[in-house]
């Protein structure tokens, strides 16, 4: 904003802007939403800074350890949107113990008493207690939004509290969290004259729902947009609630199995009909192909089809897809085989991003045929393609070589080859060509997963070209610590690391200290590395925080060990919070 | 079957059915078997499988037992035991030779690198990274396969489709559990199983961290007489009723096919609540 030019100006023609009350910089600081222009105002001078933290009014902590609550309520006082997260990604599939910590209640009690006026709360990866829950419900008096994202630690009771405290609920919003249900009838604890929702999703949720009370709810919520139930929900009821609610824009579905019966066929048809905004399509859990027909007159407005959860296969499944013309994000299972994809790649031609799921993850022998063929399809037909998670058994170089050649505009390229270590199945070779294609030719490529059998030499590439790579995620690859060590000497944006199983020692990880205070987080586990290494990585870096993780039974005081001691897993963030105090016996703070 | 369960007298009804039988697969003794190859541990999912009742107590239990798969050893291993380790990628050409400092490195990481001589065929713990939700999802996905392909669903159907794993929850401890009951034959061995997804966890709870002060395998005490009623802990479970009851009356087949949760709960919380009301308390209560 010219500031050079006006600090050269002399002092008689002060810059206007200098003069300017914070007002005025607070009002333009709300033109700047994005967190990371805000950040680099706020550096400039201190009246930015001082009118950027009054006039901040959302917040997203990407480590719930990296800052304590009181500090973000002291820094930034008017918030009305927070998000935080807790665990590492590592959690997802069951690397951390489960006892690890990111509880919530320091935050909920913080903001509690910080931001009264905090209108949403978004929380990923954390444990959030029913106590949390109740105090939410009880402490902000225009709450509107609640976000819990793979959450645990919650019953059915704590979401009774929110229905009931929380007047101007806007959007409830449950993904993946591990819900335990106490039976009570919390949909029924919304007051009557209760209208506000826009989005409810419950997917996650075991156990029943009383259809009558979510009937009466959906019904008197006119600007429902976003409705995902749960499997318990029969598919004989979701045509009564889809008439109910015509306006849905997102629909995740119940349970879609049911003996097949015309009538039933006919009104899910018709109620589908009715549903002239529908655009995006989630749920079909156990779907048979018998009723997926009554899909066919929303296929064609639909831009986002979830089908992760339906085990449907063949010509159904396929025919349903070709029918989706406009779609931009398709999850499926395998089942879709690469003749599935093919269709994908002949229909779908506006589709962004493309995830296709294992459906027998540990069973090799389930035969799916679902191969390199299927990617490279998809990759030559759609070109706004750009985001990738694939799992599939096999691969090879030229596959690969073509993809990055058909899609320079990836972002996300996430691949996993079922079985580790395994080469080019046709020439034995490692995957490192292929891999080293995608980040040469992939330019604005910022998140990456690589698997298959792959050298240090993949890592001297990826380091090498992947410049604004983010978020980077290796398991049982490389060959020495010169891997870790491209890695941790490219790679100009990395900002969280993810490893598992590979032969990365001590040497590039302090030679690399300083790199670690420029990340987020990186993640270690059965990787080669000694405790004398974290200590002198901790000793050196004082603003990261060195956890050890090993096995709960093995877990004795650091002080008893010697350097040369193994470690198992160690988790590195950078903190201004200082290590903190609610570590479980299995984690311990170098 | 959406019928049936679409009408809750119904699946009630439905459900009185197939409580009387023990529990049995719609799909043959081979299904039932890979079933149970995924489904042993009773740790995380992904920990290696083990013998009936061998749970995986821990995130990375299954080091713990001396039964366990290879996997373990070798990542074990991967701490930095030497192995003669065979690495198909260690001498593949093209890496970085040129200075002395890397062929070190080079020698250095072939001692290090057990982690890649894993077999192909043991499980490993987190891998293939899939959600915990979706492992569920791929076990219960079977069995719809196998009905679409053709195969006549038997009435038990319902009890096949239902996740295998069964949530258990313990007082004073937020984060809960899972548990393979098909695992398990008998009301001991789920007792002992108990014990060990707990009891770290519960001592991790109860005294928070002074790691200076705290000794190597510092004692964790046992959770002992959950079944009858004489420690500090019960076990008691809620059934497809909605009702909670207290674990052990019935015989174990029945008990596999009508739990839907467990609770460990604490004795003395119990007994005033169990004696005040005459009859089987209802979660909504509590």
């Amino acid at each position: 904003m010219g500031r050079g030019g006006s600090r050269a100006s002399p002092a008689a023609a002060a810059p206007p802007w200098h003069a300017l009350p914070d007002e005025v910089w607070e009002h333009a600081f709300s033109f700047l939403p994005a967190d990371s222009d805000r950040g680099a105002a706020a550096a400039s001078c201190r009246s930015w800074l001082r009118a950027e933290r009054r006039s901040r009014r959302r917040l997203a902590v990407a480590n719930c350890y990296a800052a304590s609550p009181q500090d973000a309520v002291d820094r930034f006082p008017a918030v009305r949107a927070v998000e935080v997260k807790g665990k590492p990604h590592f959690a997802d599939f069951g690397l951390v113990p489960p006892a690890w910590g990111a509880a919530a209640a320091p935050w909920v009690a913080a903001a509690a008493d910080g931001w009264p006026l905090l209108e949403e709360l978004s929380f990923k990866r954390m444990v959030v207690t029913d106590d949390c829950l109740e105090m939410i419900a009880a402490s902000f008096r225009n709450f509107q939004v609640l976000r819990l994202v793979s959450c645990e630690g919650f019953s059915t009771s704590g979401l009774g509290a929110i229905a009931s405290g929380c007047r101007n609920l806007r959007e409830l919003d449950l993904q993946e969290n591990e819900i335990e249900d106490c039976s009570i009838h919390w949909l029924n604890l919304f007051p009557e004259s209760f209208t506000s929702l826009v989005t409810l999703n419950f997917s996650c949720l075991e156990g029943d729902v009383n259809i009558t009370v979510l009937d009466r709810l959906v019904t008197r919520c006119h600007n429902l947009k976003t409705l995902k139930l749960n499997n318990a929900i029969p598919l004989d009821k979701l045509a009564n609630l889809l008439r109910k609610a015509p306006q849905i824009v997102e629909l995740g579905t119940g349970r879609f199995s049911a003996d097949y019966h015309p009538d039933l066929f006919l009104k899910l048809e018709s109620a589908f009909a009715g549903c002239k905004s529908l655009r995006r399509l989630s749920g079909a859990w156990d779907a048979v192909p018998e009723y997926l027909p009554a899909f066919y007159c929303v296929c064609e407005g639909l831009t986002s089809l979830n089908l992760s959860y339906a085990t449907v296969r063949g010509p159904e499944l396929i025919k349903f897809i070709g029918r989706c013309k406009n779609l931009q994000l398709l999850w499926v299972m395998d089942l879709i085989e690469d003749r599935g994809l093919a269709v994908v790649a002949s229909s779908c031609n506006k589709l962004q991003e493309l995830r296709v799921f294992p459906s027998a993850p540990f069973d090799a022998a389930e035969q799916v045929s679902l191969t390199e063929r299927g990617l490279v399809d998809v990759s030559a037909s759609c070109p706004m393609l750009e985001s990738v998670l694939y799992f599939c058994r096999r691969m090879t170089n030229e596959a690969l070589i073509t993809i990055a050649k058909n899609r320079p505009n990836f972002t996300c390229f996430r691949l996993c080859i079922i079985e580790p270590h395994t080469p080019d199945y046709i020439t034995h070779q490692p995957l490192d060509a292929g891999f080293s294609a995608i980040v040469e030719s992939c330019k604005g490529l910022r998140r990456l997963s690589v698997s298959g059998l792959l050298t240090d030499n993949v890592f001297k590439s990826i380091g090498a070209h992947a410049d604004r790579l983010e978020m980077l995620s290796i398991a049982f690859a490389g060959n020495s610590d010169l891997g870790l060590h491209y890695i941790l000497s490219g790679c100009k944006s990395l900002k969280k690391l993810e490893i598992r199983d590979c032969p990365f020692g001590d040497k590039p990880l302090l030679a690399n200290a300083a790199k670690l205070e420029t990340m987020r987080s990186l993640w270690m586990s059965s990787c080669s590395l000694t405790l004398g290494a974290c200590r002198q990585l901790a000793r050196k870096m004082p603003r990261l925080s060195v956890e050890v993780m090993n096995d709960p039974r093995r877990a004795c005081p650091l002080d008893s060990l010697t350097d040369e001691s193994p470690v198992e897993t160690i988790y590195v963030y950078r903190t201004i919070a200082g290590p903190r105090s609610d570590t479980p016996a299995c984690v311990q703070i170098v | 079957m959406g019928d049936a369960a679409a009408d809750r007298e119904g699946s009630k009804a439905a459900l009185r059915n197939w409580m009387g039988e023990p529990r049995r697969s719609s799909g043959g003794q081979d299904q039932d078997d890979e079933e149970k190859a995924l489904q042993l541990s009773l740790g995380l999912p992904g920990g290696g499988g083990g013998g009936g009742g061998g749970a995986a107590a821990g995130w990375r239990a299954p080091a713990r037992d001396k039964d366990k798969h290879a996997a373990v050893d070798t990542s074990m291993l991967s701490l930095g035991y030497s192995a003669a380790a065979f690495s198909p990628c260690s001498s593949s050409p093209g890496q970085a030779k040129g200075s002395p400092a890397a062929a070190a490195e080079n020698a250095l990481a072939s001692t290090n690198n057990a982690s890649q001589t894993r077999s192909p065929n043991t499980p490993v713990i987190g891998w293939p990274p899939v959600r915990t939700f979706r492992r569920n999802l791929a076990t219960s996905s079977k069995v719809s396969l196998e009905h679409q392909n053709g195969k006549k669903a038997a009435k038990s159907e319902e009890t096949t489709q239902r996740a295998p794993f069964v949530k258990i929850n313990m007082d004073g401890i937020p984060i809960g559990r899972k548990i393979d009951l098909n695992a398990l034959d008998s009301y001991d061995k789920l007792s002992l199983t108990v014990d060990r997804l707990f009891r770290g966890l519960l001592a991790a709870q109860q005294e928070p961290i002074v790691s200076g002060t705290k000794e190597c395998r510092q004692e964790e005490v046992e959770i002992s007489g959950l079944l009858d009623g004489t420690g500090e802990y019960t076990l008691v479970y809620e059934d497809y009723e909605g009702d909670r009851v207290l674990v052990g009356d019935v015989p174990w087949g029945m008990f596999v096919s009508s739990v839907k949760r467990l609770r460990v709960l604490k004795t003395s919380d119990l007994s005033s609540s169990l004696t005040a009301s005459g009859r089987k308390r209802t979660v909504a209560e509590c």
